[in-house]
Protein backbone atom coordinates (compact mmCIF):
# COMPACT_ATOMS: atom_id res chain seq x y z
CA UNK A 1 0.00 0.00 0.00
CA UNK A 2 0.98 3.55 -0.70
CA UNK A 3 1.06 5.41 2.16
CA UNK A 4 3.70 7.63 4.86
CA UNK A 5 3.03 5.00 7.80
CA UNK A 6 6.12 3.57 9.02
CA UNK A 7 6.09 0.67 11.28
CA UNK A 8 9.15 -0.57 13.37
CA UNK A 9 9.35 -2.80 16.29
CA UNK A 10 10.74 -1.45 19.41
CA UNK A 11 12.59 -2.99 22.62
CA UNK A 12 9.39 -2.37 24.66
CA UNK A 13 7.94 -5.19 22.57
CA UNK A 14 5.29 -3.37 20.76
CA UNK A 15 5.27 -1.62 16.90
CA UNK A 16 5.74 1.55 16.96
CA UNK A 17 4.01 3.40 14.37
CA UNK A 18 5.58 7.21 12.68
CA UNK A 19 4.72 9.41 9.53
CA UNK A 20 7.81 9.95 7.34
CA UNK A 21 7.45 13.33 6.04
CA UNK A 22 7.69 14.02 1.49
CA UNK A 23 9.91 16.00 -0.26
CA UNK A 24 7.41 19.51 0.11
CA UNK A 25 7.99 20.16 3.87
CA UNK A 26 11.29 19.09 3.89
CA UNK A 27 12.16 21.59 1.51
CA UNK A 28 10.30 24.08 3.37
CA UNK A 29 12.19 23.09 6.05
CA UNK A 30 15.38 23.87 4.49
CA UNK A 31 14.38 26.86 2.81
CA UNK A 32 13.67 28.74 6.39
CA UNK A 33 17.36 26.86 7.18
CA UNK A 34 18.52 28.59 4.42
CA UNK A 35 17.42 32.06 5.32
CA UNK A 36 18.59 31.79 8.64
CA UNK A 37 22.07 30.74 7.35
CA UNK A 38 22.09 33.65 4.89
CA UNK A 39 21.33 36.48 7.09
CA UNK A 40 23.58 34.73 9.93
CA UNK A 41 26.68 35.26 7.37
CA UNK A 42 25.30 38.60 6.07
CA UNK A 43 25.38 40.00 9.35
CA UNK A 44 28.54 37.96 10.54
CA UNK A 45 29.64 39.80 7.15
CA UNK A 46 28.75 43.50 8.64
CA UNK A 47 29.80 43.05 12.11
CA UNK A 48 33.48 41.43 11.31
CA UNK A 49 34.78 43.28 7.54
CA UNK A 50 35.22 46.82 9.68
CA UNK A 51 37.81 44.77 12.04
CA UNK A 52 39.95 43.91 9.19
CA UNK A 53 41.29 40.93 8.24
CA UNK A 54 40.93 39.08 11.97
CA UNK A 55 37.75 39.92 11.00
CA UNK A 56 37.51 37.72 7.93
CA UNK A 57 39.49 35.05 9.71
CA UNK A 58 36.45 34.63 11.88
CA UNK A 59 34.09 35.19 8.86
CA UNK A 60 35.64 32.22 7.10
CA UNK A 61 35.78 30.29 9.99
CA UNK A 62 31.61 31.20 11.03
CA UNK A 63 30.92 30.30 6.61
CA UNK A 64 32.83 26.65 7.66
CA UNK A 65 30.78 25.71 10.60
CA UNK A 66 27.53 26.97 9.07
CA UNK A 67 28.06 25.57 5.52
CA UNK A 68 28.85 22.05 7.21
CA UNK A 69 27.98 22.12 10.66
CA UNK A 70 24.54 24.01 11.07
CA UNK A 71 22.46 20.96 10.33
CA UNK A 72 24.37 18.62 12.31
CA UNK A 73 24.89 20.41 15.74
CA UNK A 74 21.07 21.05 15.70
CA UNK A 75 20.16 17.71 14.91
CA UNK A 76 21.86 15.93 17.63
CA UNK A 77 21.48 18.68 20.37
CA UNK A 78 18.05 19.28 19.21
CA UNK A 79 16.21 16.09 18.93
CA UNK A 80 16.74 15.75 15.13
CA UNK A 81 15.22 19.20 14.48
CA UNK A 82 16.83 22.31 12.79
CA UNK A 83 15.11 25.88 12.64
CA UNK A 84 13.58 25.08 9.91
CA UNK A 85 12.83 21.29 10.72
CA UNK A 86 11.19 22.80 14.21
CA UNK A 87 8.33 25.35 12.49
CA UNK A 88 7.45 22.56 10.11
CA UNK A 89 7.05 20.12 12.74
CA UNK A 90 9.20 17.53 11.83
CA UNK A 91 12.60 15.30 12.66
CA UNK A 92 15.28 13.25 12.06
CA UNK A 93 15.97 9.80 13.43
CA UNK A 94 17.86 6.07 12.87
CA UNK A 95 15.41 4.13 11.17
CA UNK A 96 14.71 2.58 14.22
CA UNK A 97 13.45 5.85 15.71
CA UNK A 98 15.97 6.87 17.58
CA UNK A 99 17.28 10.57 17.74
CA UNK A 100 20.44 11.00 15.53
CA UNK A 101 23.71 10.68 16.58
CA UNK A 102 26.70 12.86 15.69
CA UNK A 103 28.51 10.09 13.44
CA UNK A 104 25.18 9.26 11.43
CA UNK A 105 24.20 13.10 11.12
CA UNK A 106 27.30 13.93 10.16
CA UNK A 107 27.22 11.51 7.41
CA UNK A 108 24.03 12.34 6.09
CA UNK A 109 24.29 16.51 5.79
CA UNK A 110 27.47 15.35 4.15
CA UNK A 111 26.70 13.72 1.75
CA UNK A 112 23.81 16.61 1.08
CA UNK A 113 26.77 17.91 -1.54
CA UNK A 114 25.96 14.54 -3.84
CA UNK A 115 22.16 15.19 -3.36
CA UNK A 116 22.04 18.70 -4.64
CA UNK A 117 23.72 17.27 -7.78
CA UNK A 118 23.24 18.18 -11.23
CA UNK A 119 22.13 21.69 -9.56
CA UNK A 120 18.92 22.10 -7.25
CA UNK A 121 18.74 18.87 -5.48
CA UNK A 122 17.54 16.96 -8.01
CA UNK A 123 19.64 13.57 -7.26
CA UNK A 124 18.13 14.03 -3.43
CA UNK A 125 14.25 14.64 -5.05
CA UNK A 126 14.92 11.44 -7.30
CA UNK A 127 15.88 9.37 -4.69
CA UNK A 128 13.46 10.19 -2.54
CA UNK A 129 10.47 9.82 -4.07
CA UNK A 130 11.77 6.46 -5.57
CA UNK A 131 11.66 4.98 -1.96
CA UNK A 132 8.67 4.54 0.21
CA UNK A 133 10.67 6.18 2.96
CA UNK A 134 11.50 9.23 1.36
CA UNK A 135 14.94 8.70 1.95
CA UNK A 136 17.65 10.87 -0.01
CA UNK A 137 21.12 9.84 -0.77
CA UNK A 138 22.34 11.04 2.37
CA UNK A 139 19.57 9.35 4.86
CA UNK A 140 20.27 6.07 2.57
CA UNK A 141 23.65 6.06 3.56
CA UNK A 142 23.43 7.07 7.00
CA UNK A 143 20.07 5.22 7.84
CA UNK A 144 18.01 7.77 8.77
CA UNK A 145 14.36 9.26 7.38
CA UNK A 146 12.55 12.12 8.69
CA UNK A 147 9.54 11.87 10.44
CA UNK A 148 6.59 13.81 11.74
CA UNK A 149 6.51 14.82 15.43
CA UNK A 150 3.55 17.19 15.50
CA UNK A 151 0.83 16.84 17.72
CA UNK A 152 -2.53 15.56 16.60
CA UNK A 153 -5.15 17.48 17.28
CA UNK A 154 -7.22 15.68 20.08
CA UNK A 155 -10.58 14.33 19.39
CA UNK A 156 -13.88 16.54 20.29
CA UNK A 157 -15.65 15.23 23.85
CA UNK A 158 -18.79 13.23 23.62
CA UNK A 159 -20.69 14.41 26.75
CA UNK A 160 -24.09 14.67 25.46
CA UNK A 161 -24.58 11.94 23.07
CA UNK A 162 -27.03 9.38 24.85
CA UNK A 163 -25.91 5.83 23.62
CA UNK A 164 -27.66 3.35 21.78
CA UNK A 165 -27.09 -0.61 21.67
CA UNK A 166 -26.98 -1.60 18.03
CA UNK A 167 -29.44 -4.45 17.06
CA UNK A 168 -27.33 -6.14 14.94
CA UNK A 169 -24.13 -7.99 16.73
CA UNK A 170 -20.95 -6.51 14.72
CA UNK A 171 -17.37 -7.99 14.60
CA UNK A 172 -14.44 -5.84 16.57
CA UNK A 173 -13.25 -4.19 13.64
CA UNK A 174 -16.53 -3.11 12.07
CA UNK A 175 -17.01 -1.85 15.89
CA UNK A 176 -13.77 0.29 15.83
CA UNK A 177 -14.95 1.55 12.54
CA UNK A 178 -18.01 3.21 13.53
CA UNK A 179 -16.03 4.31 16.72
CA UNK A 180 -14.11 5.96 14.68
CA UNK A 181 -16.47 7.80 12.43
CA UNK A 182 -18.28 9.02 15.93
CA UNK A 183 -14.84 10.78 16.77
CA UNK A 184 -14.18 11.64 12.61
CA UNK A 185 -17.29 12.91 11.80
CA UNK A 186 -17.12 16.51 13.98
CA UNK A 187 -14.57 17.22 11.22
CA UNK A 188 -16.63 16.40 8.01
CA UNK A 189 -19.40 18.38 6.50
CA UNK A 190 -23.04 17.41 7.28
CA UNK A 191 -23.39 16.43 3.67
CA UNK A 192 -20.53 13.68 3.70
CA UNK A 193 -21.58 12.83 6.85
CA UNK A 194 -25.01 11.69 5.85
CA UNK A 195 -22.83 10.05 2.29
CA UNK A 196 -20.74 8.25 4.88
CA UNK A 197 -24.04 6.95 7.31
CA UNK A 198 -25.90 6.25 4.32
CA UNK A 199 -23.52 3.10 3.57
CA UNK A 200 -24.53 1.93 7.33
CA UNK A 201 -28.60 1.80 6.85
CA UNK A 202 -28.54 -1.66 6.97
CA UNK A 203 -27.29 -1.27 10.34
CA UNK A 204 -29.21 1.86 11.79
CA UNK A 205 -32.57 0.27 9.75
CA UNK A 206 -33.35 4.48 9.71
CA UNK A 207 -35.31 5.88 7.20
CA UNK A 208 -35.33 9.38 8.56
CA UNK A 209 -32.44 11.67 8.66
CA UNK A 210 -31.66 11.36 11.75
CA UNK A 211 -29.15 8.40 10.76
CA UNK A 212 -25.84 10.23 11.70
CA UNK A 213 -26.94 10.41 14.98
CA UNK A 214 -27.90 7.12 15.25
CA UNK A 215 -24.72 6.03 14.17
CA UNK A 216 -22.98 8.47 16.68
CA UNK A 217 -25.21 6.89 19.45
CA UNK A 218 -24.21 3.06 18.24
CA UNK A 219 -20.64 4.57 18.28
CA UNK A 220 -20.75 5.82 21.95
CA UNK A 221 -22.26 2.66 23.18
CA UNK A 222 -19.66 0.45 21.64
CA UNK A 223 -16.76 3.36 23.62
CA UNK A 224 -18.60 2.18 26.35
CA UNK A 225 -20.56 5.21 27.20
CA UNK A 226 -23.47 3.91 29.53
CA UNK B 1 -13.01 -3.64 29.36
CA UNK B 2 -14.69 -0.87 27.41
CA UNK B 3 -12.31 2.08 25.72
CA UNK B 4 -13.97 4.46 27.73
CA UNK B 5 -13.28 2.55 31.38
CA UNK B 6 -10.25 2.06 29.97
CA UNK B 7 -9.06 5.59 29.43
CA UNK B 8 -10.71 6.86 32.57
CA UNK B 9 -8.73 4.51 34.71
CA UNK B 10 -5.27 5.68 32.90
CA UNK B 11 -5.69 9.25 31.88
CA UNK B 12 -4.46 11.11 35.27
CA UNK B 13 -1.04 8.63 33.98
CA UNK B 14 -0.97 9.76 30.41
CA UNK B 15 -1.62 13.27 31.35
CA UNK B 16 1.03 13.23 33.57
CA UNK B 17 3.57 11.96 31.26
CA UNK B 18 2.19 14.61 28.98
CA UNK B 19 3.06 17.28 31.08
CA UNK B 20 6.78 16.29 32.42
CA UNK B 21 7.47 16.04 28.78
CA UNK B 22 6.75 19.42 28.06
CA UNK B 23 8.71 20.92 30.75
CA UNK B 24 12.50 21.60 30.36
CA UNK B 25 15.57 19.07 30.42
CA UNK B 26 16.38 20.24 33.77
CA UNK B 27 13.51 19.54 35.35
CA UNK B 28 12.83 16.09 33.54
CA UNK B 29 12.95 13.19 35.87
CA UNK B 30 14.30 10.06 33.34
CA UNK B 31 13.56 7.19 36.07
CA UNK B 32 9.94 8.45 36.15
CA UNK B 33 9.92 7.93 31.82
CA UNK B 34 11.71 4.44 31.93
CA UNK B 35 8.97 3.21 34.45
CA UNK B 36 5.70 5.44 32.08
CA UNK B 37 7.36 3.85 29.13
CA UNK B 38 6.94 0.16 30.33
CA UNK B 39 3.39 1.05 31.27
CA UNK B 40 2.74 2.96 28.21
CA UNK B 41 3.99 0.05 25.82
CA UNK B 42 1.63 -2.06 27.55
CA UNK B 43 -1.58 0.53 27.37
CA UNK B 44 -0.90 0.56 23.72
CA UNK B 45 -0.22 -2.72 23.05
CA UNK B 46 -3.92 -3.68 24.74
CA UNK B 47 -5.27 -0.86 23.00
CA UNK B 48 -4.16 -2.14 19.74
CA UNK B 49 -5.22 -5.55 20.21
CA UNK B 50 -8.63 -4.52 22.00
CA UNK B 51 -9.21 -2.40 18.82
CA UNK B 52 -10.12 0.80 20.66
CA UNK B 53 -10.64 3.36 18.02
CA UNK B 54 -7.69 5.13 16.14
CA UNK B 55 -7.61 8.32 17.92
CA UNK B 56 -6.47 6.66 21.04
CA UNK B 57 -4.16 4.71 19.68
CA UNK B 58 -2.55 7.80 17.80
CA UNK B 59 -2.36 9.48 20.71
CA UNK B 60 -0.56 6.71 22.81
CA UNK B 61 1.69 5.67 20.30
CA UNK B 62 2.68 9.67 20.22
CA UNK B 63 2.81 9.65 23.61
CA UNK B 64 5.34 5.97 23.50
CA UNK B 65 7.01 7.83 20.55
CA UNK B 66 7.79 11.07 22.46
CA UNK B 67 9.14 8.44 25.30
CA UNK B 68 11.10 6.47 23.18
CA UNK B 69 12.95 9.62 21.83
CA UNK B 70 13.97 10.79 25.16
CA UNK B 71 14.78 7.57 26.20
CA UNK B 72 17.31 7.05 23.46
CA UNK B 73 18.35 10.68 22.77
CA UNK B 74 22.32 11.87 22.85
CA UNK B 75 23.62 12.20 26.13
CA UNK B 76 26.48 14.53 25.73
CA UNK B 77 29.57 13.69 27.37
CA UNK B 78 28.95 9.80 27.22
CA UNK B 79 30.82 9.35 23.69
CA UNK B 80 33.18 11.81 23.83
CA UNK B 81 36.34 10.11 24.28
CA UNK B 82 38.86 12.07 22.64
CA UNK B 83 42.07 9.97 24.12
CA UNK B 84 40.55 6.96 22.93
CA UNK B 85 39.46 7.84 19.57
CA UNK B 86 43.54 9.60 18.75
CA UNK B 87 45.21 6.71 19.66
CA UNK B 88 43.23 3.73 18.83
CA UNK B 89 39.82 4.46 16.86
CA UNK B 90 41.70 6.43 13.88
CA UNK B 91 44.62 4.26 13.21
CA UNK B 92 42.26 1.07 13.36
CA UNK B 93 39.90 2.97 10.78
CA UNK B 94 42.97 4.23 8.81
CA UNK B 95 44.08 0.38 8.93
CA UNK B 96 40.63 -0.81 7.43
CA UNK B 97 40.82 1.31 5.01
CA UNK B 98 44.42 0.72 3.26
CA UNK B 99 43.62 -0.51 0.27
CA UNK B 100 41.44 2.37 -0.62
CA UNK B 101 44.34 4.63 0.76
CA UNK B 102 46.67 3.34 -1.50
CA UNK B 103 44.33 3.51 -4.31
CA UNK B 104 43.25 6.88 -3.78
CA UNK B 105 47.00 7.77 -3.39
CA UNK B 106 47.78 6.46 -6.82
CA UNK B 107 44.98 8.53 -8.09
CA UNK B 108 46.31 11.22 -6.46
CA UNK B 109 50.07 11.19 -7.09
CA UNK B 110 49.94 9.87 -10.71
CA UNK B 111 48.51 12.80 -12.39
CA UNK B 112 50.62 14.89 -9.89
CA UNK B 113 53.62 13.27 -11.16
CA UNK B 114 52.60 13.62 -14.81
CA UNK B 115 51.53 16.99 -14.67
CA UNK B 116 54.36 17.97 -13.28
CA UNK B 117 57.49 16.74 -15.11
CA UNK B 118 55.35 17.93 -18.12
CA UNK B 119 55.08 21.66 -16.63
CA UNK B 120 58.53 21.36 -15.77
CA UNK B 121 59.79 20.64 -19.53
CA UNK B 122 57.49 22.42 -21.10
CA UNK B 123 57.01 25.83 -20.17
CA UNK B 124 54.08 26.33 -21.81
CA UNK B 125 52.41 22.97 -20.40
CA UNK B 126 51.16 24.81 -17.05
CA UNK B 127 48.53 27.42 -19.37
CA UNK B 128 47.08 24.42 -20.30
CA UNK B 129 46.08 23.69 -16.56
CA UNK B 130 45.82 27.02 -15.01
CA UNK B 131 44.56 30.07 -16.27
CA UNK B 132 47.48 32.95 -16.71
CA UNK B 133 46.12 35.19 -13.86
CA UNK B 134 46.54 32.26 -11.49
CA UNK B 135 50.24 31.33 -12.79
CA UNK B 136 50.73 34.69 -11.99
CA UNK B 137 49.73 35.16 -8.68
CA UNK B 138 51.33 31.83 -8.05
CA UNK B 139 54.53 33.63 -9.46
CA UNK B 140 54.47 36.47 -7.23
CA UNK B 141 53.24 34.62 -4.40
CA UNK B 142 57.06 32.31 -4.51
CA UNK B 143 59.26 34.56 -5.72
CA UNK B 144 62.44 34.99 -3.94
CA UNK B 145 62.88 38.28 -5.27
CA UNK B 146 59.53 39.46 -3.48
CA UNK B 147 61.10 37.94 -0.07
CA UNK B 148 57.98 37.93 1.64
CA UNK B 149 56.16 34.76 0.42
CA UNK B 150 53.50 37.24 -1.08
CA UNK B 151 52.03 38.73 1.52
CA UNK B 152 53.37 40.55 4.89
CA UNK B 153 53.75 38.60 7.87
CA UNK B 154 51.81 40.16 10.80
CA UNK B 155 49.87 38.43 12.93
CA UNK B 156 46.14 39.08 11.81
CA UNK B 157 47.14 38.22 8.40
CA UNK B 158 47.82 34.80 9.81
CA UNK B 159 44.95 34.22 11.57
CA UNK B 160 42.90 35.40 8.24
CA UNK B 161 45.27 32.84 6.35
CA UNK B 162 44.23 30.41 8.74
CA UNK B 163 40.70 30.91 8.81
CA UNK B 164 40.87 30.99 4.34
CA UNK B 165 42.67 27.52 4.78
CA UNK B 166 40.51 25.84 7.04
CA UNK B 167 37.26 26.86 5.25
CA UNK B 168 38.77 26.05 1.50
CA UNK B 169 40.50 22.56 2.84
CA UNK B 170 37.48 20.91 5.35
CA UNK B 171 35.33 22.11 2.03
CA UNK B 172 37.15 20.21 -0.50
CA UNK B 173 38.08 17.14 2.06
CA UNK B 174 34.44 16.15 2.10
CA UNK B 175 33.48 16.95 -1.37
CA UNK B 176 36.08 14.62 -2.21
CA UNK B 177 34.31 12.28 0.27
CA UNK B 178 30.22 12.91 -0.41
CA UNK B 179 31.68 12.25 -4.44
CA UNK B 180 32.09 8.82 -3.35
CA UNK B 181 28.36 8.14 -3.55
CA UNK B 182 28.31 8.81 -7.45
CA UNK B 183 29.71 5.12 -7.94
CA UNK B 184 32.91 6.90 -7.01
CA UNK B 185 33.64 8.70 -9.82
CA UNK B 186 32.82 12.15 -8.08
CA UNK B 187 35.96 10.78 -5.64
CA UNK B 188 37.95 10.42 -8.56
CA UNK B 189 37.63 13.66 -9.85
CA UNK B 190 38.78 15.47 -7.13
CA UNK B 191 41.51 13.50 -6.57
CA UNK B 192 42.78 13.76 -10.16
CA UNK B 193 41.62 17.90 -10.22
CA UNK B 194 43.88 18.42 -7.35
CA UNK B 195 46.69 16.64 -8.37
CA UNK B 196 46.63 17.87 -11.76
CA UNK B 197 46.95 21.45 -9.74
CA UNK B 198 48.87 20.53 -7.48
CA UNK B 199 51.43 18.81 -9.86
CA UNK B 200 51.71 21.52 -12.47
CA UNK B 201 52.24 24.15 -9.47
CA UNK B 202 55.19 22.40 -8.09
CA UNK B 203 56.65 21.56 -11.37
CA UNK B 204 55.99 25.14 -12.82
CA UNK B 205 57.89 26.65 -9.84
CA UNK B 206 60.52 24.47 -9.65
CA UNK B 207 61.39 24.94 -13.61
CA UNK B 208 61.49 28.82 -12.67
CA UNK B 209 63.69 27.75 -9.82
CA UNK B 210 61.76 29.05 -7.05
CA UNK B 211 62.76 26.13 -4.63
CA UNK B 212 64.54 27.65 -1.98
CA UNK B 213 60.81 29.32 -1.52
CA UNK B 214 57.93 26.85 -2.43
CA UNK B 215 59.40 23.67 -0.76
CA UNK B 216 60.31 24.59 2.56
CA UNK B 217 56.75 26.57 2.56
CA UNK B 218 54.83 23.47 1.71
CA UNK B 219 56.70 20.38 3.28
CA UNK B 220 55.47 21.36 6.81
CA UNK B 221 51.46 21.23 6.34
CA UNK B 222 52.01 19.33 3.25
CA UNK B 223 52.37 16.11 5.71
CA UNK B 224 48.98 16.43 7.48
CA UNK B 225 47.11 18.33 4.48
CA UNK B 226 47.64 16.26 1.51
CA UNK B 227 47.34 12.70 3.58
CA UNK B 228 44.18 13.97 5.07
CA UNK B 229 42.84 14.64 1.38
CA UNK B 230 44.26 11.03 0.18
CA UNK B 231 42.28 10.06 3.61
CA UNK B 232 38.95 11.67 2.28
CA UNK B 233 39.53 9.92 -0.77
CA UNK B 234 39.90 6.30 0.80
CA UNK B 235 36.78 6.95 2.17
CA UNK B 236 34.76 8.38 -0.95
CA UNK B 237 36.35 5.33 -2.78
CA UNK B 238 35.12 3.34 0.01
CA UNK B 239 31.74 4.10 -0.64
CA UNK B 240 31.49 3.76 -4.26
CA UNK B 241 33.27 0.12 -3.89
CA UNK B 242 30.27 -0.55 -1.21
CA UNK B 243 27.72 0.24 -4.29
CA UNK B 244 29.62 -1.49 -6.91
CA UNK B 245 30.37 -4.44 -5.20
CA UNK B 246 28.87 -4.93 -2.07
CA UNK B 247 30.08 -8.81 -1.98
CA UNK B 248 27.15 -10.67 0.55
CA UNK B 249 25.07 -7.21 2.04
CA UNK B 250 22.27 -5.70 -0.21
CA UNK B 251 23.37 -2.64 -1.93
CA UNK B 252 21.64 -0.53 0.35
CA UNK B 253 23.45 -2.49 4.29
CA UNK B 254 26.65 -2.37 1.91
CA UNK B 255 26.70 1.52 1.74
CA UNK B 256 25.39 2.17 5.05
CA UNK B 257 28.25 0.20 6.36
CA UNK B 258 31.03 1.95 4.58
CA UNK B 259 29.30 4.79 5.61
CA UNK B 260 29.55 4.26 8.93
CA UNK B 261 33.06 2.81 9.00
CA UNK B 262 34.33 6.46 7.20
CA UNK B 263 32.56 8.00 10.53
CA UNK B 264 35.88 8.08 12.85
CA UNK B 265 37.93 8.70 8.96
CA UNK B 266 36.08 11.95 8.96
CA UNK B 267 36.87 13.07 12.31
CA UNK B 268 40.14 12.67 12.03
CA UNK B 269 40.47 14.13 8.58
CA UNK B 270 38.59 17.35 10.50
CA UNK B 271 41.74 17.28 13.12
CA UNK B 272 44.06 16.86 10.62
CA UNK B 273 43.38 19.60 8.52
CA UNK B 274 42.87 21.36 11.91
CA UNK B 275 46.48 21.25 12.32
CA UNK B 276 47.75 21.48 8.72
CA UNK B 277 45.84 25.24 8.68
CA UNK B 278 47.22 25.79 11.61
CA UNK B 279 51.00 24.91 10.71
CA UNK B 280 50.57 26.79 7.40
CA UNK B 281 49.03 30.09 8.65
CA UNK B 282 51.16 30.01 11.78
CA UNK B 283 54.58 28.19 10.89
CA UNK B 284 55.26 28.15 6.96
CA UNK B 285 54.84 31.66 6.43
CA UNK B 286 57.21 32.36 8.61
CA UNK B 287 59.83 33.55 6.51
CA UNK B 288 62.51 34.41 9.53
CA UNK B 289 63.22 30.74 9.66
CA UNK B 290 66.48 29.23 7.97
CA UNK B 291 65.38 26.59 5.16
CA UNK B 292 67.33 24.05 7.02
CA UNK B 293 65.08 24.16 10.06
CA UNK B 294 61.83 24.26 8.02
CA UNK B 295 63.08 21.13 6.29
CA UNK B 296 63.99 19.80 9.72
CA UNK B 297 60.37 19.95 11.21
CA UNK B 298 58.59 19.03 7.66
CA UNK B 299 60.80 16.06 7.97
CA UNK B 300 59.67 15.08 11.58
CA UNK B 301 56.01 16.03 10.83
CA UNK B 302 56.16 13.86 7.82
CA UNK B 303 57.48 10.67 10.13
CA UNK B 304 54.94 11.76 12.72
CA UNK B 305 51.69 11.63 9.67
CA UNK B 306 53.67 8.28 8.34
CA UNK B 307 54.16 6.32 11.52
CA UNK B 308 50.81 7.67 13.14
CA UNK B 309 48.93 6.06 10.05
CA UNK B 310 50.59 2.71 10.32
CA UNK B 311 49.87 2.31 14.10
CA UNK B 312 46.47 1.02 13.35
CA UNK B 313 46.98 -2.78 12.92
CA UNK B 314 47.27 -4.34 16.10
CA UNK B 315 44.02 -3.11 17.14
CA UNK B 316 42.41 -5.33 14.84
CA UNK B 317 42.06 -8.55 16.58
CA UNK B 318 40.44 -7.26 19.17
Amino acid sequence: MLDTNYLVEIPGGIELEAQVVGPIPRFLAFSIDFAIRFIVLVIGAIVSIPLGKLGFAFWFIAWLLIEWFYPVLFEVFKRGQTPGKIVLGISVVHDDLTPVTFGTSLIRNLLRTVDFLPFLYLFGLVTMISNSRFQRLGDLAAGTLVISVRESAKPAAIDNITPLACATSLLKNEQSAIVDFLHRSQHLSPPRQEELARILDGITHDKNKTRVDQLQRIGAWYLGVR
Amino acid sequence: MKQQLFEQRHRKNWELVEQSLEKPDSAKKSILFVEHYMLLCQHLALSKQRMYDTALIERLNKLVLRLYRELYRYRSGSRLNFYGFLVRDFPLAIYRHRHFIGLALLVFLVPALLAGTWVYFDENAVYSVLNSTDVRAVEQMYDPAARKLGRESEADTDVFMFGLYIQNNISVAFRCFAGGLLAGIGTLFVLIFNGLIMGSIAGHLTRLDFVDTFYPFVVGHGSFELTAIVFSGAAGLKLGYSILNPGQFSRLDALRLAGRNAIPMLYGIVFMLVIAAFIEAFWSSNTSLAINVKYSVGAICWLLVLFYSFSGKRFESQ
